[in-house]
């Protein structure tokens, strides 16, 4: 379980990214950040691992301070996947996802078959392990770089915008992927996006953000669009737009679901 | 064409002399002062560099120092040390140690510098230590770079080292500054050619370094151990 | 500073031959690079031959340059000519790396723009490809102008007159304060030239921010 508690963050510049931030993350569940950039989001995940430490209140996982954690030791121990993969260029797949690992004191050997293991679990063939990342498409490295998160079987994964360089059709299939691991594995997530259907297709707990880290609303994804909280809620989920509010019209006999601006959205199946 | 000619007599002839003025001997004074130079230099500016590269501190300072100690003029340098410290060996080493750091600095630096910040970004948000990072990461992708540096520092030397004879040093330099002494120009081309030679055959091997260096970023086969 | 009171013409003789065979030597080395760096540029298989030849000539020390020179063009050892053409060739070998650099720097959608637009082919070099190449040919021109400054000064070893006489003399006479009056004056000339070519950078390109400091 992941806590914050009156959380705040100012940078030596001045900039104020997050105010005051308090919630709970359930474990072995999903929580999406998301909001516009600037709002705070990267910076929130970041803390978890330690990347950044808060100016003011605390962050606690299981709950223990980890202000007085050893930063090294807790990044061993928690998975990490950010937006370009940042695989290691000058190190093969099969060492990438074994890095920390090895940085454990696990040896060469065993390193390398939880490695090989790791990478058919985010269904990648074995045979890319000793290509370089440079090697690879956009879509292999995000998977190579989710399977290095994975393979210390960390109780908590970090995701920072993971799937936002990768075309949307890679995009789909990565998500659908990572539904996937969730359910067999059950780990505690917490997903950074600025895509609100991301948020909603992946995220058990949604919380929205406004700038400066403030929580505009948090819940489940259909508890937000049955109930949005308030006007910039509904504007970021786009309903006031119009895009969420369908209905129902038969054109050539077909039930067709029309958005408000009268687009096709899609049929209705029974 | 008579100069030609008479270089390539004056070579001939130094061929075969022994002692103190032969050819291999002054070689090997010229690549010991380029070695040993070097070597000393890249002890004081590589670790520098790469802490700073590292770090990203005192990045102004470096720039600033590396550049103004490129408007500064050698002979200067040699002459001005070489009354200070007297006449031998030291004065002159000094010098050529002090104008070999800027290119071993800027080179150290500039190469952990070049390394993609993501890269850095995602090793330290795995556990690396800060020392893993720079040992394991930033220097493996930079190398290519700080072995450009130590190839620019390596032929700065061998250069001054040539001028350096007239403050008393050994090595190549020292055909030139006899040649002049007695208007022997053969002697003078003679020298001249065999530090060109030196120079170029010294700049390939570094080049050839480098290529290797290069193989880090790009590699075509096999994997790097942790 | 005795030294320099008293030999205060000598100073200022030196220092302006000093100017005068650097600033030549710099523009000649950079009238040369610019179109070699612009057709290295323009043809691939150029490129790779000249980046050669370039580098063997950079990597050429030059008091040897100096000595061998006159054996080659057939001038005199002492001659101001030889000098100049030496200084050159480094010159330009330094700058045609740095042109080729800045001629890849402009934007070839611009240039497409421009011939889209209607500029003829020269037009289009040297009203438009030229001018967006400038800021980093400026910047490789201060560099040169440096080290050019700062090369001279070993002429003085054959015997041509120049500021690093003073290193000679000053070595040879046993004159500390000699040494460093030369020291200071070529830094000096290496300040002034470059805050000249920025000024005259900042004259011709007035829509690009000349930074001061910039590659050093």
């Amino acid at each position: 379980m992941i806590e914050y508690r009156n959380v705040g963050k100012t940078f030596p510049d001045g900039t104020c990214a997050v105010g005051d931030f308090s919630l709970t993350l359930p474990s072995r569940s999903t929580t999406v950040l998301v909001g516009s950039s600037g709002c705070g989001k990267t910076t929130l995940l970041r803390m978890v691992n330690r990347m950044v430490d808060p100016s003011s209140g605390q962050v606690l996982i299981d709950d223990e301070d980890i202000a007085g954690v050893d930063r090294v030791k807790l990044r061993r121990r928690i998975g990490y996947v950010m937006q370009h993969a940042g695989l290691l260029p000058h190190r093969t797949v099969v060492d990438n996802v074994g890095t920390v690992l090895r940085l454990n004191g696990v040896g060469k050997h065993d390193a390398r078959e939880r490695a090989l293991a790791m990478l058919s679990v985010v269904g990648l063939d074995p045979t890319i392990a000793d290509r370089y990342p440079s090697q690879l498409s956009g879509g292999q490295q995000q998977r190579v770089g989710v399977a290095r998160g994975l393979v210390t079987d960390p109780n908590i994964l970090l995701m920072d915008e993971p799937f936002g360089a990768v075309d949307p059709i890679v995009r789909e299939e990565l998500q659908k992927e990572l539904l996937r691991l969730q359910r067999e594995l059950g780990k505690t997530i917490v997903f950074v996006t600025h895509d609100i259907d991301e948020a909603f297709l992946l995220g058990d707990q949604v919380v929205i953000l406004r700038t400066g880290g403030e929580i505009a609303q948090v819940g489940t994804p259909a508890d937000i669009i049955a109930h949005p909280a308030d006007d910039f809620v509904r504007s970021f989920i786009g309903l006031d737009k119009g895009r969420r509010e369908l209905r129902i019209e038969e054109r050539d006999g077909v039930q067709v679901v029309v958005d408000a601006s009268g687009r096709a959205a899609g049929v209705l199946k029974p | 064409m008579s100069v030609l000619n008479d270089t390539i007599d004056w070579l001939a002839d130094a061929a075969s002399l022994s002692g103190d003025d032969s050819i291999s001997n002054r070689v090997l004074e010229h690549l010991g002062y380029t070695v040993e130079t070097v070597a000393i230099a890249s002890v004081i500016a590589i670790p520098l560099g790469l802490w700073i590269g590292h770090t990203g501190r005192f990045k102004l300072i470096a720039v600033g120092a590396t550049g103004a100690m490129r408007a500064l003029p050698t002979l200067g340098l040699l002459t001005l040390i070489g009354l200070y410290l007297g006449i031998g060996l030291t004065a002159p080493l000094v010098a050529l140690v002090v104008l070999a750091i800027p290119p071993l600095l800027a080179g150290a630096y500039a190469g952990i510098e070049a390394v993609d910040p993501q890269t850095v970004d995602a090793a330290r948000s795995m556990g690396f230590t800060e020392w893993q990072i720079l040992t394991r990461v930033e220097v493996p992708l930079g190398l290519a770079i700080i072995v450009g540096g130590i190839r620019s520092a390596v032929l700065q030397v061998v250069a001054t080292a040539t001028v350096a004879a007239y403050v008393g040093l050994g090595g190549l330099g020292r055909y030139l500054i006899d040649g002049q002494a007695v208007s022997d120009y053969p002697q003078m081309a003679g020298g001249s050619f065999l530090v060109v030679v030196l120079a170029l055959i010294l700049d390939a091997v570094f080049a050839g370094l480098q290529a290797l260096a290069t193989r880090n970023h790009r590699p075509s086969r096999h994997p790097l151990t942790v | 500073m005795t030294w320099v009171s008293d030999n205060l013409d000598l100073l200022r003789e030196l220092f302006l031959r000093h100017a005068w065979i650097s600033a030549l030597s710099t523009l000649i080395g950079f009238a040369v690079a610019v179109p070699i760096g612009w057709y290295a540029h323009r043809h691939p298989r150029l490129r790779g031959i000249s980046v050669a030849l370039v580098g063997v000539l950079y990597t050429i020390p030059s008091l040897a340059l100096f000595v061998l020179l006159p054996g080659i063009l057939g001038t005199g050892i002492l001659s101001t000519v030889n000098v100049i053409v030496a200084l050159s060739t480094y010159a330009a070998a330094v700058m045609v790396r740095t042109a080729v650099d800045a001629f890849d720097s402009v934007s070839p959608p611009v240039l497409d723009a421009a011939t889209a637009s209607g500029f003829s082919s020269s037009q289009r070099t040297l009203r438009v490809e030229l001018p967006l190449a400038g800021p980093v040919l400026l910047a490789g021109v201060r560099v040169v102008s440096v080290s050019t400054v700062s090369m001279l000064s070993v002429a003085s070893l054959i015997g041509v007159a120049n500021l690093g006489s003073l290193f000679t003399d000053g070595f040879r006479r046993d004159i500390v304060d000699e040494i460093v009056a030369g020291i200071a004056a070529i830094v000096l000339l290496a300040i002034v030239l470059d805050v000249l070519i920025v000024l005259a950078g900042r004259l011709l390109m007035p829509w690009s921010r000349v930074v001061v400091g910039a590659n050093r």
